[in-house]
């Protein structure tokens, strides 16, 4: 009997689907590639030691300092060459991921985002320097939350390079017109903020963002309310709390056509707030120490004053986020002492301040921190801020993955979009939290 | 044979990935690999907003091969009626439109609807709407750049094959007193059918997996993710958030879903007794 054409085909099919099924089967006894990170174990006296640094904006001063202390270093360790490479930061996930991916080409010194530390420890990258730390007498001055930023389950994993804190921006000009008074409590900056837009329709009073989780997080803070709590390994999510829920509610009500339209806010992350209120298009704005070169270069450059963001009782501060970047040494470096005594020269005291001359880092130690805001007094009301106490984001892997995967903006935007509710949207978050907080755990 | 590995190959890592935990810990050796077995796709199955953003991916994607399909047809037809001056016109902007970078394109029409400084708003006199707002607008928006870069692939090729139609068919048509919607439904469809399945294969292929677009021009997903396509949300899981075997396995399943699509249509057209 002739075959019909139908089976023929069939047979065609089937015979290369099932030499793939078979590959997928013997394969499936052999793991997807990982690469080998542990510690290489030498400890190399000389050869060359290779540093990456954040490109910033106007990057010249900064290269200017770091190459003056690395001047001293090689000057003090004969043999020893450093060579310092500057990174984009946009790029930066993906250039310090392929360093752990690929030992022999990464550097022994990195500087990285303090919202970074848990994650990069989990991937095996960092090298434990609680023990240097404990040793080296500048770190006594290390501010406690600076400290905390490069601590997980109580080891150190870096030394931290300089905080970033946000305050509020306020226009001299349009405070003075209308007769307002700066804001004493959140309920003052709330009401403040209606009175600006009802008066000055074409400005946000107080600018916010969707997604503009740094600043949301001081309204949770102040009400008393926590993203998270626990310690080490184990997080469990606190943003569907009352207190929480509160803040979250104050920092959602400000979106609205009497402050902020949700449909031009709901979207806006913290660079589009500044951007508004450097253009001279919001009364008030939250921004950094670090935003200050782009407002003063913006047409409001005259007219601007900054006071620490009001808790909700008057006269206290709401607790800020304690952004900033650390510098940590790379587990596969092989000049461990080397690498660590480096870290430690582009962290010191010396260099902050310097560092603070030159670009406005604000340093990590409270006394350095002290002396420069005399200098400059634009940093007294951001110092005075950190000075209040200011909060960080968990100290677990999981949080790079909650912050990736914009948990708490897609919460603010379904609350300002009236998708949802406050209790609704903030026990959906807090669900994405704890899956998030689990499957890292 | 390199072909085929060169193809397969990266497709079968994706399958073994998608069966195993496997994060930027696994990657750079903080921790083994586990075998997972269906447990990540269970993870997507089980997600409410895998299921959400799928669906939205499928009418989103029907909706623009439908507008690029006939957008493109029409012009098509067009070119074949108006004069060497106006056909070069036409032809020229609709390369400009094809030719420009993804996200350029989304870059610039985004400025054009911009709620402060579009013209586009200032035209209809809609003061600060925000189109990016709304689910619907925001989908809207990108359908029309999706469609205005990819609409002068189909009229070119359509064009093509109608100039390849034999002069005398068309003219009967015409003598016969048909309309010019008749022509194109009982002439000219049927004996471009081979050129329009190739056609609407790939606008298939190519909406599905639209990124560029949605990410630039929603800011990668839209207020609060409302805009999501399974791509962008792929990427998301995988490299954003580093979960790369979920990644992965959102992949093989757009894969199937693609595959599966291309093999019905394949099939039903084959039924009607056509051979491509």
């Amino acid at each position: 009997m002739k075959p019909s054409v139908r089976s023929v085909r069939s047979v065609r099919l089937v015979a290369p689907v099932a030499a793939l099924a078979l590959a997928g089967f013997t394969a499936t006894a052999c793991a997807p590639e990982t690469s080998d990170n542990s510690s290489s174990g030498k400890d190399e006296q000389t050869g060359t030691l290779r540093v990456w640094l954040f490109q910033e904006v106007g990057n010249t001063p900064k290269e200017k300092v770091v190459t003056s202390v690395v001047d001293a270093f090689e000057k003090a360790h004969k043999g020893v060459d450093v060579k310092v490479e500057y990174i984009p930061v946009e790029t930066r996930a993906q250039r310090i991921k392929a360093a752990f991916n690929d030992p022999k080409s990464a550097p022994d010194v990195i500087e990285y985002g303090n919202t970074d530390t848990a994650g990069y420890v989990a991937d095996g990258g960092l090298l434990d320097v609680s023990k240097e730390f404990a040793a080296w007498d500048e770190a006594t001055d290390t501010d406690p939350t600076a400290r905390q930023s490069v601590t997980v389950d109580g080891k150190v994993y870096g030394a931290p390079f300089f905080v970033g804190v946000r305050a509020l921006y306020y226009r001299t000009d349009v405070f003075k017109e209308l007769g307002l008074d700066v804001p004493k409590t959140m309920a003052e900056l709330t009401t403040t903020a209606h009175e600006i837009r009802a008066a000055e329709p074409d400005l946000y009073g107080l600018v916010v963002g969707g997604a503009f989780t740094y600043g949301a997080m001081p309204f949770i803070w102040a009400n008393g309310g926590e993203l998270a709590t626990g310690r080490g390994g184990s997080y469990a999510s606190a943003i569907d709390s009352t207190a929480a829920q509160k803040g979250i509610k104050a920092y959602t009500s400000l979106f609205g056509d009497d402050n902020c339209p949700a449909a031009k806010c709901a979207g806006m992350g913290g660079n589009d707030t500044i951007t508004a209120f450097a253009a001279g298009k919001a009364g008030m704005a939250i921004g950094g120490d670090f935003n200050h070169a782009a407002v003063q270069a913006g047409k409001v450059k005259d007219d601007y004053a900054v006071v620490p963001l009001p808790g909700v009782e008057a006269g206290s501060v709401a607790p800020a986020f304690a952004g900033g970047n650390n510098l940590g040494v790379l587990n596969s470096t092989s000049h461990r002492t080397l690498a660590v005594d480096l870290m430690e020269q582009l962290a010191s005291k010396q260099t902050q301040t310097r560092l603070f001359d030159a670009m406005g880092f604000l340093p990590t130690f409270a006394d350095v921190r002290e002396t420069v805001a005399k200098k400059q007094p634009y940093v007294a009301p951001f110092v005075k801020t950190l000075a209040a106490g200011t909060k960080f984001v968990p100290a677990s892997p999981a949080w790079s993955r909650i912050d990736s995967s914009l948990v708490l903006p897609t919460m603010f935007q379904e609350i300002v979009s009236g998708k949802k509710d406050v209790a609704a949207a903030s026990a959906e978050a807090a669900k994405k939290m704890d899956d998030a907080f689990g499957s890292a755990g | 044979m390199v072909l085929g590995g060169l193809l397969l190959y990266p497709i079968y890592q994706l399958g073994l990935i998608s069966f195993f935990h496997y994060t930027q810990a696994q990657v750079s050796g903080g921790q083994p690999a586990t075998f997972e077995g269906f447990g990540n796709y269970r993870e997507i199955f089980s997600d409410a907003q895998f299921w959400q953003v799928l669906l939205a991916t499928v009418v989103f994607a029907a909706a623009c091969v439908v507008s690029t399909l006939s957008v493109g047809c029409a012009l098509a037809v067009l070119l074949t009626r108006v004069r060497a001056l106006p056909r070069l016109a036409l032809m020229l902007a609709a390369l400009g439109a094809w030719a420009t970078p993804a996200v350029t394109g989304s870059t610039v029409w985004l400025l054009l609807f911009d709620p402060d400084f579009g013209p586009v708003n200032r035209m209809l006199g809609l003061g600060d709407h925000s189109w990016t707002y709304g689910r619907l607008s925001a989908f809207l928006l990108v359908l029309l750049e999706v469609v205005w870069c990819s609409f002068p692939f189909v009229m070119v090729t359509v064009y093509a094959g109608i100039r390849a139609v034999p002069a005398e068919v068309l003219e009967a048509a015409e003598l016969d007193g048909a309309s010019q919607l008749r022509v194109w439904r009982s002439v000219l469809a049927p004996m471009l059918r081979p050129i329009l399945v190739v056609v609407t294969i790939q606008s298939v292929i190519w909406d599905f997996k639209v990124f560029t677009q949605i990410y630039v021009m929603t800011n990668g997903g839209g207020i609060a993710g409302q805009n999501l396509t399974l791509n962008v949300y792929a990427y998301q899981q995988a490299f954003a958030s580093s979960q790369y075997s979920l990644g992965s396995a959102i992949g093989i399943v757009m894969l199937l879903i693609l595959l599966a699509v291309t093999l019905v249509y394949l099939r039903l057209l084959r039924r009607q007794g056509e051979e491509l």
